[in-house]
C-alpha cells in the first residue's frame, strides 16, 4: 500500500511543479546533447561536402555543387576498386578467422581453473591494451630489414637472405592479419567464455554418461550453447564490413607506399586523400559510399539478428 | 566443463602457454631492444639476448630529450581531464534518460542511438573541427574530437540505473526532499560506482592511446602532440628527433645519437603505464569488455 501514495501524488503534480522539479534533469543533459550534435551530427549534414567542390580558401559554404563529378572522378581510377575490395577481403578474413580462433581459445580456456585461468587470461588481453602505434613498434622490432628479429636472428642463422619485408606487398595480407588476431584474439576470447562458464554442468555429466567423447561434448553441446553469441558478434562485424581499423592499414606498414596494393583501405585512402594529396574530392566521394553502405549494412545486419535472435537485436 | 580424459587435460595448457609466450614475447623484445648498447643493435640487430646492455636510450629521453617528457605530460593530462569529463558527460546525459517519468526522453534516447548507426566519417567531421571550431593546433583537438562522450556509454549506463536502481529509492528519496541532483550524488551514484568505473577505464585506455586526433589536427604546434603522436612520428622519421634536440640547442653528434634503441626505449615508456595500472584493473576490464562487447 505504501508504495502506492508516491505514484498517486505524482499524478497530481502540477505542470509548473513538474518542470521546476524535473529542470536540472534537462539541463545535465545540455553538455552531452551538445557534443553529439557538434561531433556526430554537424558531420551528418557534412556528408553534403562529396557533392562540392571543396574549396578552403572561398570557405566550405560558398564553394561550388558538383554533383556527382566527385564520384565519377574516384571511379575513374583503379583506387575504388582496391580501396573497397581490401577492405571487404580483410574483414572477412578477421571474422572468419578471428571467430574460430576465439571459440578454439575459449573453450581451452574453460577447460583450466583457478591461477592458472587468471594467468592466462591477464597475459592474452595484454596486445589488446597496447595502442596501434607501439603495436607497429612491435612489427618494426621483427621485420625492420637491417636490424629486424626475424631477419637477423631467425633467416640468418638458417643461412636465407634477409628479406625486404616493408617493400614486398605480397606478404601484407598475411602480416596484417597475423597482427589483427595478434592484438584481438583475447578480447573476443573472453566474451565467448563469459558464455562458455554459464553452460550448465549437468549437461556435460549427462553426455559423458552416455559415452559422449570430449568432441562430441564440443560438438553436441558447447557450439550449440555457444550459438547465439556467435551469430550475433558475426553479423555484427559484418554491419561493419566496410570500416578498418585506421591505425593496422596506415601505421603498421609505415604509410609505405610499395605496400599500398595489399594496405590500401576505405579509411587510409580516405586519410590520405584530405590531409596529404589534398584530394578532398576523392575522399569525400569514397567516405560518403562509407557512411551510407556502412549504414544500410548495419540495418540490414540487425534486421538478420532481429530474426535469429530477437534479444540480442540492436534495436 | 567438458570432460576429456586424464592425459588430454595437458593439452589446453600446452596450447595456453604457447599463447601466453607469443603475447608476452614480443614486450620482451621491445624491453630487451632498449636496453641495447647501440652498436650491438647495429651489428646484430634486435635480439632477446643482447651482447652488450647500456641504458644510453634512457639517459637521453631522460636528460636531453624535452620533446619526450612534454609528450608525456600532454598525454597524462589529456587522458585525465578527458576521462573526467566524459564520466560526467555520460551520467549526465544517461541518468535523466534512465528516468521514466522524463518527458521527451524516448526522442532523445533515439538521437543518441542514431548517431551510433550512422555516421559523417573523416572527411566532413575534420573540415567541421577544423573550419568551424578551428581547434587545430590547440589541446582541445587531442581531447574533444570522438573521446569525449560515446553515445554507446550512454546507453550502457543508463540500462544500468533503469536495473540496478529501484525506482522505490529514488521516490524515497524525493520524499524525504532530496532535490534531483542530491538523490543523483547522494544515492544513485555511490551505488553506482562498477558501471562508472568500467566506463572511466575504457575512456582512460582510449585516451591513453589515441594517436588520431593528434594527426589529423595536430600540425604545425607539435609542443601538442601525445606520446602516441611522438612515437608515429618517429617511426617514420629519426629526424624529427635530431631536428627538436638541435632546436633546443642540445649539441648532439649525430653519430652518438642512438636511434635504433631510442625509438624502443620511447615505446616502452609510453606503455609501462598501462603495465603498471593492469593488473589492478584487470578484473574490471574483463567485466568492461563482457558489458560492452555483445551488444558491441
Amino acid at each position: 500500500m505504501s508504495s502506492m501514495v508516491p505514484a498517486d501524488k505524482g499524478k497530481k503534480i502540477k505542470k509548473s511543479t513538474y518542470l521546476r522539479r524535473t529542470f536540472p534533469l534537462y539541463l545535465m543533459m545540455v553538455p552531452g546533447l551538445a557534443y553529439l550534435v557538434i561531433n556526430n551530427y554537424l558531420p551528418m549534414f557534412g556528408l553534403s561536402f562529396a557533392f562540392k567542390d571543396i574549396n578552403y580558401t572561398v570557405g566550405i559554404w560558398q564553394s561550388p555543387w558538383v554533383g556527382f563529378d566527385n564520384f565519377s572522378y574516384l571511379f575513374r581510377t583503379n583506387d575504388a576498386f582496391v580501396i573497397f575490395r581490401n577492405t571487404v577481403l580483410y574483414n572477412l578474413a578477421f571474422i572468419v578467422l578471428g571467430t574460430v580462433l576465439a571459440i578454439v581459445v575459449a573453450i581451452l580456456l574453460s577447460q583450466v581453473k583457478g591461477k592458472m585461468m587468471r594467468v592466462y587470461q591477464t597475459s592474452i588481453l595484454i596486445p589488446y591494451l597496447l595502442s596501434i602505434t607501439v603495436v607497429s613498434y612491435l612489427a618494426f622490432a621483427f621485420l625492420s630489414v637491417d636490424s629486424g628479429f626475424i631477419n637477423n636472428s631467425i633467416l640468418a642463422p638458417l643461412g636465407i637472405d634477409p628479406i625486404g619485408w616493408y617493400s614486398s606487398p605480397g606478404y601484407w595480407p598475411y602480416i596484417l592479419i597475423f597482427i589483427y588476431l595478434w592484438k584481438n584474439f583475447g578480447y573476443n576470447t573472453i566474451l565467448y567464455y563469459a558464455t562458455l562458464i554459464g553452460i550448465d554442468d549437468s549437461y556435460y555429466e549427462a553426455a559423458v554418461i552416455d559415452g559422449a567423447n570430449t568432441w562430441q561434448q564440443i560438438r553436441h553441446i558447447t557450439l550449440p550453447c555457444l550459438k547465439t553469441t556467435i551469430i550475433t558478434l558475426v553479423i555484427m562485424a559484418i554491419g561493419r564490413m566496410f570500416y578498418s581499423d585506421f591505425g593496422l592499414f596506415y601505421q603498421v606498414p609505415m604509410n609505405n607506399g610499395l605496400l599500398y596494393s595489399a594496405t590500401n583501405t576505405i579509411d587510409t585512402y580516405v586519410f590520405r586523400g584530405l590531409l596529404q594529396l589534398n584530394d578532398v574530392g576523392r575522399s569525400s566521394a569514397a567516405g560518403f559510399l562509407q557512411s551510407v553502405l556502412g549504414f544500410v549494412l548495419v540495418l540490414g545486419a540487425n534486421f538478420i539478428v532481429k530474426k535469429v535472435d530477437a534479444e540480442s537485436a540492436l534495436f | 566443463m567438458i570432460t576429456t580424459s586424464k592425459a588430454s587435460k595437458i593439452i589446453p595448457h600446452i596450447v595456453l602457454v604457447i599463447l601466453t609466450l607469443l603475447c608476452v614475447l614480443p614486450m620482451l623484445l621491445l624491453l630487451m631492444a632498449s636496453f641495447t648498447d647501440e652498436a650491438t643493435l647495429t651489428a646484430n640487430g634486435y635480439s632477446f639476448f643482447p651482447e652488450k646492455f647500456s641504458t644510453a636510450s634512457y639517459e637521453y629521453i631522460f636528460k636531453a630529450s624535452n620533446t619526450v617528457f612534454r609528450a608525456y605530460g600532454v598525454t597524462f593530462f589529456v587522458t585525465i581531464v578527458g576521462t573526467i569529463c566524459n564520466i560526467v558527460f555520460t551520467i549526465g546525459l544517461s541518468y535523466p534518460l534512465s528516468r521514466p517519468e522524463l518527458k521527451g526522453r524516448n526522442i532523445i534516447a533515439f538521437l543518441v542511438f542514431f548517431t551510433m548507426l550512422f555516421n559523417g566519417g573523416l572527411v566532413p567531421t575534420y573540415i567541421i573541427y577544423s573550419q568551424v571550431f578551428h581547434i587545430r593546433d590547440t589541446i582541445f583537438a587531442l581531447l574533444i574530437p570522438t573521446f569525449l562522450m560515446s553515445a554507446f556509454n550512454v546507453i550502457l549506463m543508463r540500462n544500468y540505473f533503469k536495473t540496478n536502481i529501484p525506482d522505490a529509492i529514488i521516490e524515497a528519496a524525493h520524499l524525504d526532499g532530496a532535490s534531483e541532483l542530491r538523490t543523483l550524488s547522494n544515492v544513485v551514484l555511490p551505488i553506482s560506482t562498477p558501471i562508472i568505473g568500467t566506463i572511466g577505464l575504457m575512456a582512460g585506455l582510449a585516451y591513453w592511446n589515441d594517436w588520431t586526433n593528434g594527426l589529423y589536427y595536430i600540425v604545425q604546434h607539435q609542443e601538442y602532440y601525445s606520446i602516441q603522436n611522438v612515437l608515429t612520428n618517429m617511426l617514420n622519421n629519426v629526424q624529427f628527433l635530431k631536428s627538436s634536440a638541435q632546436l633546443q640547442g642540445i649539441n648532439i653528434e649525430l653519430g652518438t645519437l642512438p636511434s635504433v634503441g631510442i625509438r624502443m626505449a620511447i615505446a616502452v615508456v609510453a606503455v609501462v603505464p598501462i603495465m603498471i595500472v593492469y593488473p589492478f584493473i584487470q578484473k574490471s576490464f574483463v567485466k568492461g569488455i563482457v558489458i560492452g562487447g555483445v551488444k558491441g
